[in-house]
């Protein structure tokens, strides 16, 4: 099993995140991580959506994503051709004696503090999942406290866009006559 | 300014514009605004049913029958649930429905609010597609939509829910002229190059068989079909949903495949080199055990969902697109592949394979054997039924031992004849189907092929045939048990009847007495036990043709359903009784 990260261009109309997380479930996908938000286009929202499965499943998955009348688009990511990133909020506990120490490991992984507090900090980082990893790994020692973490978002490299202009008829589509 | 309707007239107004004739379906709180305006719709008939299951599987044998979208209607709550069990059927057999339900208040969704169930979510696993209307403005272009949705591409169910507040309010009538679904674009034309490439395997191919499901029947590709079969001479089997989509009485035509299917269908696709499947899905009840499925076979496959492709056997050459279009193309193709090939010897020759196949149907017909004692066989009187119905008759099944036989001993001749609950499995399919069948087909006979269990379960259904002139027929095949349970029971439970035994057969309680039972309904009610009187009651049956009529015919118990492949193992495994497999000639093949 491996693990293929969708964008999934979908209308942004109520039920459609319902509609394409319970098409997962029932066809026995577990979706390891899922982001969803508004695109360039306000009637259009992207999903990001990261799954762990065999070459063949993804391929019935996605035909079934098909299906569904408010998807309109999925394009899977090549990693070595995508940009993909995670946002996390870390409290570290973090007093007099170990504050220095925190805030450097802070600085190493370019990250920074967003709230201070007398035994805590919190942090907010931002990259891809093996960076965000590896911070953990080192923050670990100190403790900590609680952790909130964002789905992967992720891009194409290079110039070309997925929202291309059959997309752009999209009913209401404020650039529709672009 | 335009002119202000209210939400529910605007709702009716738009079934209207969406070419509505027919609506089954029972009124409650949350629909209660629609159904004043449809009391007054000079286009809409509404059928006032006793249970909303009976509803959907009215419209969705109204839908088969009349090649239109077919229309239910409940309130919320449980008559929205009601209505669940025949919108997966429709999902499943792929008929195109329409669900139009009430909803409470839109400032009550949420509250748990008296009748109210979130039917929306419920069903979005078994429908097409689904909507909340809680904007009466947006009710014209939701019903326009679903209607749209519902009959192109795939057909299936989609369900409208609108919310007592949005019929109840004040809004104006706009009919949209198209429907804008930039999500949705269904492939119905296939793609030239796989199209060719099907034709050159089925040119080299030696053991090629036609395997047609119910697409040919929805694609209306009988003629097409035909053309296909008899050009290439490449013998063909029909699968339960597809029975009819090519004549049972035809020389290429081996029967139908699967877990009950004859021994030539089942072993033509066991001993293929390429299987040509034309709107069917590889059902587990078609392949038996995957991995021994056709292992000799590439396979050709044209569907016009591209998700059934490759789901369960991956295809060869896939292409999606309508069925009609694609046996259109494919004759195009073949011929224009052997105008290649001047003279016939070039020209692949399928007759000895057809020939082997030919021979192991009639080496291995469908059959039965009589009881000893004067008593009935149920296929005998499914079979006697076909006889004296003809081909042009309509017939439903609910679902079990009486469907298999129905399937197999109906003689088959005409597309669109036979309707069935064939993925889902519902029991109590029949009654209602019938009913909506003969409601787009008045005057014509309908037969519904009952269980004495499918009965149970829905012959309420009889009241409104009664009531509202619908004179359709059932043939209540009682053998006092739910027979197919009773016959794994038998087969793989050592005898031990757990819970089969209904009692409604003549040695029995007899609860209830079916023909008491008709007689309550206003129907009339016939009773059948002895192989001497079935013609006549039969024909009696026949005769009457303006109310409907039960009979029930109690048959021998033990009568069970062969061939058959055992669950989950080999079609190869197949057997044509007890422990008895089949030669299949494997030296000569």
């Amino acid at each position: 099993m491996t693990k293929h990260t969708l964008s999934v261009l979908v209308e942004n109309t109520p039920g459609v995140l319902a509609r394409v997380a319970s098409l997962f479930m029932r066809r026995g996908f577990n979706i390891e991580s899922l982001a969803v938000g508004e695109t360039e286009i306000p009637e259009i929202s992207r999903m990001t959506i990261v799954v762990n499965v065999d070459e063949l499943p993804l391929e019935q998955v996605t035909k079934q994503l098909n299906k569904l009348v408010n998807v309109l688009k999925i394009v899977e990511l090549e990693p070595a051709h995508a940009v993909e990133r995670e946002l996390m909020l870390i409290k570290v506990r973090a007093d007099a004696q170990t504050r220095g120490q925190v805030l450097e490991t802070v600085q190493l992984f370019r990250a920074k503090v967003v709230d201070v507090a007398v035994d805590a900090v919190t942090i907010e980082a931002t990259g891809d999942p093996g960076k965000l990893a590896a911070m953990l790994r080192v923050l670990e020692p100190f403790g900590i406290r609680e952790i909130a973490q964002s789905g992967r978002v992720a891009i194409g490299r290079g110039g070309r866009s997925i929202t291309d202009r059959t997309l752009r008829t999209v009913p209401g589509s404020s650039t529709q006559s672009a | 300014m335009s002119e202000q309707i209210t939400g529910a007239q605007s709702l009716v107004r738009s079934l209207e514009h969406a070419g509505v004739e027919v609506v089954f379906g029972i009124p409650g709180g949350a629909i209660l605004p629609a159904y004043d305006p449809l009391m007054d719709s000079q286009k809409i008939r509404h059928i006032l049913v006793r249970h909303e299951q009976g509803a959907g599987h009215a419209a969705q044998g109204y839908a088969v029958a009349s090649g239109r979208v077919g229309v239910c209607m409940a309130t919320s709550g449980p008559g929205a649930t009601n209505l669940v069990t025949a919108i997966a059927d429709a999902y499943m057999d792929s008929v195109p429905m329409v669900a139009v339900t009430g909803q409470v208040a839109s400032r009550a969704i949420g509250t748990d609010a008296f009748q109210e169930a979130d039917i929306r979510g419920i069903t979005m696993p078994i429908t097409k597609h689904s909507y909340l209307v809680t904007d009466p403005a947006e009710i014209p272009r939701a019903v326009a939509e679903a209607f749209h949705i519902a009959a192109t591409g795939r057909p299936g169910p989609v369900l409208v829910d609108v919310s007592k507040d949005a019929l109840q309010a004040m809004t104006t009538f706009s009919w949209p002229t198209d429907v804008q679904l930039p999500g949705y674009r269904p492939t119905t034309k296939p793609h030239g190059k796989q199209v060719r490439e099907a034709a050159r395997l089925i040119a080299e191919s030696q053991r090629p068989v036609l395997y047609v499901g119910g697409g040919v029947v929805k694609a209306n590709a009988s003629t097409e079909l035909r053309v296909l079969a008899e050009m290439t001479g490449i013998p063909l089997v029909t699968t339960l949903m597809a029975r009819g989509a090519f004549p049972d009485s035809h020389d290429l035509h081996l029967g139908m495949p699967g877990m009950h299917g004859t021994v030539a269908a089942v072993a033509a696709l066991q001993k293929s080199d390429l299987l040509i499947s034309l709107g069917a899905r590889f059902d587990d009840r078609v392949t038996g055990e995957l991995s021994s499925f056709a292992p000799g076979a590439k396979v050709i496959h044209a569907d016009i969902d591209p998700a059934e492709i490759s789901k369960n056997r991956t295809a060869d050459v896939p292409i999606v697109g309508d069925c009609r279009e694609v046996i259109a193309d494919l004759v195009v193709a073949l011929q224009a592949l052997y105008a290649q090939q001047p003279g016939d010897a070039d020209r692949p020759d399928h007759s000895a394979w057809r020939e082997q196949m030919q021979a192991l149907r009639s080496r291995y017909p469908l059959g039965y054997d009589e009881p000893e004692d004067g008593t009935l066989s149920p296929q005998r009187v499914i079979q006697r039924i076909s006889e004296v119905a003809g081909p042009d008759a309509t017939y439903t099944a609910g679902v079990g031992q009486h469907q298999m036989w129905a399937a197999n001993f109906i003689q088959h001749e005409r597309p669109a004849r036979w309707i069935n609950s064939g993925g889902m499995g519902t029991m109590g399919f029949s009654v209602p189907a019938a009913m909506g069948a003969q409601v787009a087909r008045a005057g014509e006979v309908v037969w519904a092929i009952d269980g004495d269990g499918c009965f149970q379960m829905t012959n309420q259904e009889l009241a409104t045939c009664a009531l509202e002139g619908i004179p359709i027929k059932v043939a209540v095949i009682n053998n006092s048990s739910l027979g197919m349970v009773r016959q794994w029971q038998t087969l793989f439970y050592e005898g031990r009847y757990s819970n089969t035994d209904l009692q409604t057969g003549s040695d029995a309680a007899r609860i209830p007495d079916f023909v008491k039972l008709a007689d309550a309904y206003g129907c009339v009610g016939l009773r059948c036990e002895r192989v001497e009187d079935l013609d006549d009651v039969i024909a009696k049956a026949m005769s009457i043709t303006d109310v409907p009529v039960v009979i029930d015919f109690v048959v021998h118990r033990d009568a069970m359903v062969w061939p058959m492949v055992p669950a989950g193992t080999s079609n190869d495994m197949i057997q044509i009784a007890r422990d008895m497999a089949p030669d299949f000639g494997d030296e000569e093949l």
